[in-house]
């Protein structure tokens, strides 16, 4: 007979993104479907924008946050739907763990995956347009930009899921909503790119790591009421 | 059926009068404005119309708490009744606010910190509706509407302060915005036409709010009627 | 095991469950039987914890629900009409997390077990993907009986199966059965429900109209006591 005992809060949100990986790693799907993306946002900017020398040195950081958003909405909608469609989703509601652990089990997977497309992304813009972005500000402003995001993202993406719109519902839902990251985002990391001022940087900066605060209470405490009926 | 109450009769007909007079107030009683003339009347409105589309907002951010604690549907009714006002008058506030933008800024549209805020937060509202409507339980409904009022009410400061960030990029617009701090030099009749659109908003909101209740609680009699015949 | 009085569930205006009492016993194999719509799968999903009664006391393997549902969650294994499994994911690796979810410690032997309970070891390290129907609903009970639970709820767990996969799915159905578990189950299949269960609810117009034991059914079986019940 097995042993059983509840699974402490850390143990279930690391289950589910130990299995959030291992399926993903296995097929793909979503990243590939993330990955390929970017890359067709970023070539669509490029003749959008005219990214010659002297524009990319402002619009630089609106492209990636862009094309990160729109990569991000991707990622959020595959994520939760494949919970919902083979009714895995009552599966984890099943077991004897916090709702709010699911949710952060989410929330770490969805962010890991952002994390491979960032990481995928910068190099070849790099590349693509010989600008230099690899700046630890840079980096710290994709940390706290994605948490926010995907905080938010994952939320709205397990109440899209269950609506009849659900694919085209979420980036409508999504983006009015994470305006303040986004912008703050894009704001601090021109001003990295640029090499402005710290006290230019430091009010977005501030204003992203409230926005990750407050959100992150926020999902934690209503979570409960967007999986159960 | 409940009648209508007496009270909500009255204020019904005190919303129309007190409409009358403010408009009056506005477009006779105050005097022209020096620097911008007659297109300044707009401002009595856009003001008392901003004022109460906040007021519905924030109602509804606290109302989707009060769901979520409770989980009473009376609160959905009240909060669908909020936001369901709000986002009209916010329309009517920017529209208005593009009028005057028009011969104050000579552009109908600016990427004013305000005024974007008050277009984005017009289109959180407008997804809110989206997601009610994509949901067919009408208790999942409420849950879902309730969490977007709550976030989408969180963000909009968030959002005003985000967009403040990027003054420095539109120099030249955002000076033009301070022109409302000039506003504050009015004199004593465009004080009593101000504060008196405010007043009357307020009576017209709360006029419509329990108005929309009303017709939201009679919505929810019909339904438990066509239930109970089929 | 489960006690249910005066339940009560609302979906905004419409009442599904009116006014539900229902008892059951450990051990006992109860079949819910019931026409669409009456209300059968929101009962269930109550009894799980995943729905939230609207009025009145909800009681499993001794747990108030939904105060207790964390209680209630260990001891309480769930098939419904999706396997709830993981397509990507291996029937082991499926089996792994589960056991994860349920605190499970030496799951190694457990899953060992399982898999030889429903028969799918030699397929434990294939991708549910590749599962047959038949094949995945066996996992699927697999996983809900992990952790050994108490309590067992079927919902609909025919579905979509065709001759042979359902009979595989009868004997692992008692099998599990057979190991003193509390079962309910949900079944459109009165042949089969006859065959499983020892007392037969019906589930109608929100309130459980007739309970009878295997015993007393009479000679003319299950069907007729149904179809006389639904006619009132």
């Amino acid at each position: 007979m097995p042993t059983t005992s509840h699974p402490s809060f850390i143990h279930a949100t690391l289950a589910v993104v130990r299995k959030d990986l291992t399926a993903e790693f296995r097929s793909r799907e979503l990243l590939s479907a993330m990955l390929v993306f970017s890359l067709l946002v970023i070539l669509i900017f490029n003749f959008a924008l005219e990214l010659n020398v002297k524009e990319r040195q402002s619009v630089t950081a609106g492209v990636l946050w862009t094309t990160f958003a729109f990569a991000g909405t991707l990622g959020l909608n595959r994520s939760m739907a494949v919970e919902k469609d083979r009714g895995c989703l009552d599966g984890l509601l099943l077991a004897p763990v916090d709702r709010a652990a699911i949710y952060f089990g989410k929330v770490i997977s969805n962010l890991a995956f952002m994390f491979m497309v960032e990481a995928f992304v910068l190099p070849i813009y790099a590349a693509l347009y010989n600008v230099n972005l690899f700046h630890p500000g840079l980096l710290l402003v994709i940390l706290l930009g994605s948490i926010g995001y995907t905080t938010v993202g994952t939320l709205l993406a397990s109440m899209t899921v269950q609506a009849r719109t659900r694919d085209v519902l979420l980036p409508i839902l999504l983006f009015p909503v994470a305006i303040p990251v986004l912008l703050s985002a894009v704001k601090a990391s021109t001003g990295f790119l640029n090499g402005a001022d710290m006290a230019e940087i430091w009010p977005p900066l501030n204003l992203l790591i409230v926005y990750d605060l407050i959100f992150t209470a926020v999902a934690f405490m209503v979570f409960d009421n967007v999986v159960e009926e | 059926m409940t009648p209508k109450p007496v009270l909500l009769k009255i204020l019904d007909y005190l919303s129309i009068v007190l409409l009358a007079v403010a408009t009056y107030l506005a477009l006779v009683y105050a005097p022209t404005e020096a620097v911008m003339g007659d297109v300044q009347r707009v401002f009595y409105f856009h003001i008392g119309t901003a004022w109460v589309g906040l007021l519905g907002f924030v109602f509804a951010a606290g109302l989707g708490i009060a769901y979520l604690v409770t989980k009473d549907m009376k609160w959905d009714i009240v909060e669908v009744a909020a936001v369901e006002i709000s986002v009209v008058f916010f329309f009517i506030t920017i529209v208005l606010g593009s009028v005057w933008a028009r011969p104050a800024w000579n552009t109908w549209w600016t990427w004013d910190p305000r005024l974007t805020t008050a277009a984005v937060t017009e289109l959180i509202y407008v997804a809110y509706f989206m997601l009610r409507a994509g949901i067919d339980d009408p208790e999942r409904r409420a849950r879902f509407g309730a969490v977007y009022a709550l976030l989408g009410g969180l963000s909009a400061p968030l959002t005003f302060m985000a967009i403040r960030l990027f003054r420095s990029i539109h120099p030249v617009v955002i000076g033009a915005a301070n022109e409302n701090q000039d506003k504050m030099n009015m004199t004593g009749d465009m004080r009593v036409a101000f504060f008196f659109a405010l007043f009357t908003f307020t009576v017209i909101f709360i006029d419509m709010f329990w108005n929309r209740i009303r017709l939201g609680q009679l919505q929810d009699k019909v339904e438990q009627l066509k239930l109970k015949v089929m | 095991m489960i006690e249910v009085k005066k339940l009560v569930k609302r979906f905004g205006m419409k009442t599904v469950l009116r006014g539900v009492d229902f008892r059951v016993e450990r051990g006992e194999f109860v079949a819910l039987l019931g026409p669409n719509g009456a209300g059968k799968t929101t009962f269930l999903r109550i009894l799980s914890s995943l729905a939230r009664p609207s009025l009145g006391e909800v009681k499993v393997a001794g747990y108030h629900l939904p105060h207790q549902a964390a209680q209630v969650r260990a001891r309480l294994g769930v098939v419904s009409h999706m396997p709830l499994l993981y397509g990507d994911l291996t029937a082991q690796e499926n089996l792994e997390f589960y056991a994860r979810m349920y605190g499970i410690t030496n799951y190694q032997l457990r899953i060992t077990e399982v898999l030889e309970l429903v028969g799918l070891e030699a397929r434990r390290r294939d991708l549910i993907r590749t599962f047959s129907r038949g094949m995945a609903q066996r996992l699927a009970i697999g996983r809900a009986v992990l952790h050994d639970p108490e309590v067992i709820l079927f919902d609909e767990p025919y579905t979509g199966l065709d001759q042979d996969a359902s009979s595989m799915l009868d004997e692992v159905l008692k099998s599990v059965a057979a190991q003193g578990r509390t079962v309910v189950m949900t079944s459109h299949d009165l042949a089969r429900a006859e065959d499983l269960a020892t007392r037969f609810d019906i589930l109608t117009r929100g309130v459980i109209a007739a309970s009878t034991s295997r015993g007393s059914l009479g000679r003319y079986g299950l069907l007729k006591y149904y179809k006389e019940t639904l006619a009132g």
